[in-house]
């Protein structure tokens, strides 16, 4: 076919209908059309952002508003003096610290007096402003420093739960009513007193340091004791899923051959990753501790039931992101003379190591959060004072974990615990967050172009 | 016992480095490569030619068994490389392919500076007593790619930062530290601009005095300028194979000559 007979073609095609003439200056009805699809689509996707943001600030501020006041305390500053007569007397006795309560009121009612503050409640009346925790706190200043008998001493001792939660608003004057713990005397006390600075609100180390307390104290309770437990719990996870999951997915990755029984496991895991986790917890119950016979509470059996659990998310991940490294790569180094493990091992794996760290970190976070297999195991228990002597005692001794610390002060009834509640979710989402921000650090530290 | 075969090794190596013969290659069901009869002489280049989907990558990955990393794929008959059947089970693909070295269709530097690149396969084989002779190994090298002048100075920075026909050369580099015998090169330059394939090629043509080079190529003109001999496949099939210049100027077979005349392919 030659120039002249096209142009000849084109000309004779072109003659009989010249096509109208269309500007490109006014959109026609089917592009109008698609250009409306579009914005539509993007304000659907702007509402679903924007709804999305909504629930997370109005989370954020429940969890603010609710929590931070778990994070300060009132205290009572009081100057003691330790009579070695009355200390003596209390020890004798069979509960000593009422005898150290009796101390404390009297105490109290000569700095109140040196204070200039007179109110008509009897001096016993008194001891309700303070924590019943406050005589034992006494006590063992007394018996740590024998010493200071016959001396007084300026005690920061804690007030009541009532006390602190006027101080931050959760008691009010109209509450009292039906409160028999405190009455309208006992606020405007406490009004006069934080005049005169003998009350006052500070950080509160001990929630964070602290163990759980009793349901009459909840001034004392602190999520300290079930953080060390998932501590060691996570040690427990990460130690074990971590070479067990990358072990396991570089095998089925790299090295099982392709039949039905690989495809029978892949399949597997991954329904293994959408089991409830209170299924784990069950299992866990009855192959660690009804058939193993370990330690029951302890934080080696809840590591090993959320190592369980862990396992098919880091499994998941880490098969992702060794597909994701380019055959290329394996390529030139089995071109090189590797061996298979050696072009794993030198190459693929290092190109991996964002995508297999990211997986493992949010498995752990996951784990971190798990409360339902807890239950099952005993994870749950009242701690009230368990520091592990050791980090091989800690795997053992009996404790409890944030998630399961929550739901534990949530389900009891005094306010003052739903506040510790809300302030263990804090904690919680705090390590959270620190955990992902290493995830994060670590993916931009190990990628790589290529 | 040893005596035999090493004089059998020095007769046969006068004659070719690599014999193939009745070769089969399988995926599945499918056969990619029938019957394949093929000499290939030492110190020479030889082409292969042919239109896509022939089996010619197919054939060359058998040479240095790269294949049996899919799991489908099964090879019959006997290659030879000096005399050595390389699909005898006692042989270890690692170590043979440590002497048949392999140049791929797209730039594969790791993701690893540039001295890395070079200095992976002779840490993997044991090549250098010492950082020095390493060096050594690295510098001459890219010397011999040709390489050396342009990234001496910067041998810490990634391989992967450089051009495309730079990266080319880098993993020929990569290829010869090793010291292979032979080169296979799966169309070197089908990723590579008209001035960094004249490189290439150049490089080739001076490759060719001290290694036995096989290269796949999509193009004829480069096999016409690089190679001493060429082999045109179809279908699976080795077609013709002989004297580069006889190939582009007298085919033999009717299929070669329409394919090197532009009928197909």
């Amino acid at each position: 076919m030659t120039d002249t007979t096209l142009t000849q073609r084109a000309e004779t095609q072109s003659a009989p209908a010249p096509l109208p003439f269309k500007s490109i200056l006014e959109a026609d009805a089917l592009t109008r059309k698609r250009n409306a699809a579009e914005k539509r689509f993007k304000m659907y996707g702007i509402a679903a952002i924007a709804i999305g943001l909504f629930f997370l600030v109005a989370l954020l501020w429940a969890i603010l508003s609710n929590g931070l006041g778990a994070f300060s305390q009132t205290f009572i500053k009081v100057d003691v003096p330790l009579d070695r007569q009355q200390i003596e007397a209390a020890e004798k006795s069979v509960v000593k610290t009422s005898k150290y309560r009796a101390i404390i009121d009297g105490a109290f009612a000569s700095e109140l007096t040196k204070a200039g503050i007179s109110t008509d409640i009897p001096t016993k009346g008194l001891e309700k402003l303070f924590s019943s925790g406050a005589a034992a706190t006494v006590r063992d200043y007394v018996l740590a420093n024998p010493g200071a008998i016959g001396s007084t001493v300026t005690f920061d001792l804690i007030a009541s739960s009532r006390v602190d939660g006027y101080l931050k608003g959760r008691v009010k004057r109209e509450d009292l009513a039906q409160d028999k713990n405190l009455d309208a005397a006992h606020l405007d006390l406490a009004d006069q007193m934080e005049d005169a600075g003998i009350l006052e609100k500070r950080f509160n180390w001990a929630f964070i340091t602290g163990t759980d307390a009793s349901d009459s104290r909840p001034e004392q309770a602190g999520i300290g004791a079930s953080m060390v437990g998932s501590l060691f719990m996570m040690l427990v996870v990460l130690f074990l899923s971590l070479p067990i999951g990358v072990a396991a997915s570089i095998y089925l990755e790299e090295f099982a051959p392709q039949n039905r029984f690989t495809d029978l496991i892949e399949v597997n895991i991954s329904n293994l990753a959408a089991v409830p986790s209170i299924v784990f917890g069950i299992l866990g119950l009855a192959v660690f501790i009804q058939f193993m016979h370990l330690p029951q509470s302890a934080p080696l059996v809840g590591g090993l039931v959320l190592t369980l659990m862990t396992l098919p998310t880091i499994i998941i991940s880490t098969r992702a992101s060794l597909k994701a490294v380019p055959p290329s790569i394996r390529d030139a180094a089995l071109g090189v003379g590797a061996s298979k493990m050696q072009s794993i091992f030198h190459h693929v794996l290092p190109l991996a190591m964002p995508g297999i760290l990211t997986g493992t970190i949010i498995g752990l976070a996951q784990a971190l959060g798990e409360t339902a297999p807890l239950l099952l195991i005993g994870m749950v228990g009242f701690i009230a004072s368990n520091f592990p002597d050791g980090v091989s005692a800690g795997f053992f001794s009996p404790n409890s974990a944030m998630p399961a610390q929550i739901y534990e002060w949530a389900k009891r009834a005094d306010p003052a615990f739903y506040e510790r509640a809300w302030g263990g979710i804090i904690v919680l989402l705090l390590f959270l967050m620190t955990m992902n921000i290493i995830a994060i650090i670590l993916r931009r530290r190990f990628e790589r172009r290529w | 016992m040893n005596e035999m075969p090493n004089i059998e090794q020095a007769t046969s190596m006068t004659q070719s480095k690599i014999s193939a013969s009745k070769v089969q290659v399988y995926y599945g069901d499918n056969q990619a490569i029938k019957d394949v009869d093929i000499e290939i002489q030492p110190r020479t280049v030889t082409a292969f030619i042919g239109p896509s989907g022939c089996g010619k990558s197919t054939f060359l990955r058998t040479l240095n068994r790269m294949n049996d990393t899919i799991d489908v794929c099964r090879v019959e008959g006997s290659i030879k490389i000096d005399g050595e059947n390389i699909y005898d089970p006692k042989v270890d693909p690692v170590q043979l392919r440590a002497k048949v070295g392999m140049v791929f269709q797209k730039p594969n530097p790791f993701p690893k500076s540039i001295y890395d690149n070079i200095a992976y396969g002779p840490k993997i084989h044991g090549l250098s007593r010492s950082k020095s002779e390493l060096d050594d190994i690295v510098a001459s090298s890219l010397q011999k790619a040709g390489l050396w002048e342009e990234v001496k100075n910067r041998l810490d920075e990634p391989g992967t930062g450089m051009s495309g026909g730079q990266q080319q050369r880098l993993c020929i580099a990569r290829a010869i530290a090793v010291s292979p015998e032979v080169i296979l090169m799966d169309e070197p330059c089908s990723a590579l601009d008209p001035i960094a394939t004249a490189k290439v090629e150049e490089l080739i043509d001076e490759l060719r005095e001290n290694y036995t080079i096989v290269i796949v190529t999509h193009s004829m003109q480069q096999a016409a300028r690089v190679s001493q001999r060429t082999a045109f496949f179809h279908l699976g099939v080795l077609v013709e194979e002989g004297k580069t210049q006889d190939i582009f100027t007298n085919p033999q077979d009717k299929r070669t000559q329409d394919y090197i005349t532009g009928r197909f392919g």
